[in-house]
């Protein structure tokens, strides 16, 4: 039982690695392509993983499919919208500048206006700091004070 | 002053903390799907029973009908079975199904076993036309109504609430256009 567990296993490993290898090693330009591309769209299975990254099923197919798009001659522009067109914006890790998605692009540089306007407020509001008046009494000790000093230092 | 001091700083957490109260409870799988309101895109399948006998969503103008997408290997389309067999019996939609990526045997073997709730299956073996239909998360059904548009894609199993309160009142409108 272990033995054909050991066999399946390596069975496996083989199968695995020939099917990453090959397209690869197909045209490297191409690859590279893909890949650029794959980096920008995300993977719908595994939602934090980008098409490039994912082993799942389904990414692997849609891989494919940009590279068999790239073949015959698609631009990127057009594969990204055949990945919309399907799939919604939800597929581009690089939202599109829209009407839904304003405060998405915008929310950070408003908190941090937001900031901004509360700490100037703050800094402009802020009381200057007075120059407290000393006494006679203090005056005349600190007169004293640094006369000693002087009188130590000759 | 005191009060204004606690209080705006206290008011923008406690928004700030509905924000992502929101976000936690938003699913992230239920993806907004582009297809609906659109022509059902095309595809010609051979069926899953008879694979020299080809199907096509233009064999069902003028029909309202559903297209649910199942797999043998999806553990989901176990938990939805039962709703789907229950809906062909009551006959409220013709329910067609799309085997997604599966083998034949497996896929005949299920409908076998679990029994067949589709009028026909069609037989997607390499996910061309799954991904078409933007499917990503298996089960995934669709209504499609008379002129060939989808009105309604669901992205995961039906349940018997889903169907009673927004499938079949959806399929009846429809019917009624």
């Amino acid at each position: 039982m272990p033995r054909l567990l050991a066999l399946l296993l390596l069975l496996f490993a083989a199968s695995v690695s020939a099917k990453e290898a090959a397209p690869a090693a197909a045209d490297p330009a191409l690859e590279k392509r893909v890949m650029a591309l794959a980096e920008q769209l995300r993977c719908l299975v595994c939602q934090n993983q980008t098409l490039a990254d994912s082993n799942a099923p389904l990414a692997e197919d849609l891989r494919n499919q940009v590279r068999e798009k790239m073949r015959l001659g698609a631009s990127d522009s057009e594969i990204v919208d055949y990945m919309v067109a399907r799939y919604g914006d939800f597929v581009l890790y690089r939202p599109p500048f829209k009407l839904t998605t304003v405060l998405l692009w915008f929310g950070p540089l408003l908190l941090l206006a937001a900031g901004f306007v509360v700490l100037l407020r703050r800094i402009l509001r802020r009381p200057p700091a007075q120059d407290p008046e000393m006494t006679v009494s203090e005056r005349k000790r600190a007169a004293e004070l640094l006369a000693g000093s002087e009188a130590e230092r000759l | 002053m005191t009060m204004t001091r606690y209080a705006i700083p206290i008011a923008i957490f406690v928004a700030l903390v509905a924000l992502l109260g929101v976000g936690l409870k938003l699913d992230p799988r239920e993806v907004p799907s582009p297809l609906i309101g659109k022509p059902a895109p095309h595809f010609e399948l051979p069926q899953l029973h008879e694979t020299t006998r080809m199907f096509t969503e233009r064999d069902m103008l003028g029909k309202v009908w559903m297209l649910n997408v199942w797999a043998s290997w999806c553990v989901s389309c176990r938990d939805e079975h039962p709703v789907l067999l229950d809906l062909a019996t009551s006959g409220a939609v013709p329910l067609y199904g799309l085997n997604y990526k599966d083998k034949r045997e497996d896929g005949l073997a299920w409908l076998k076993s679990m029994g067949d709730p589709y009028r026909i299956s069609i037989y997607d073996f390499d996910g061309k036309v799954g991904i078409d239909y933007g499917v990503y998360g298996v089960p995934e059904t669709y209504v499609i109504d008379k002129l060939g548009v989808i009105r309604y894609k669901r992205i995961g199993p039906l349940t018997p609430q889903i169907l009673k309160e927004k499938v079949l009142p959806l399929v009846r409108e429809l019917e009624r256009a």
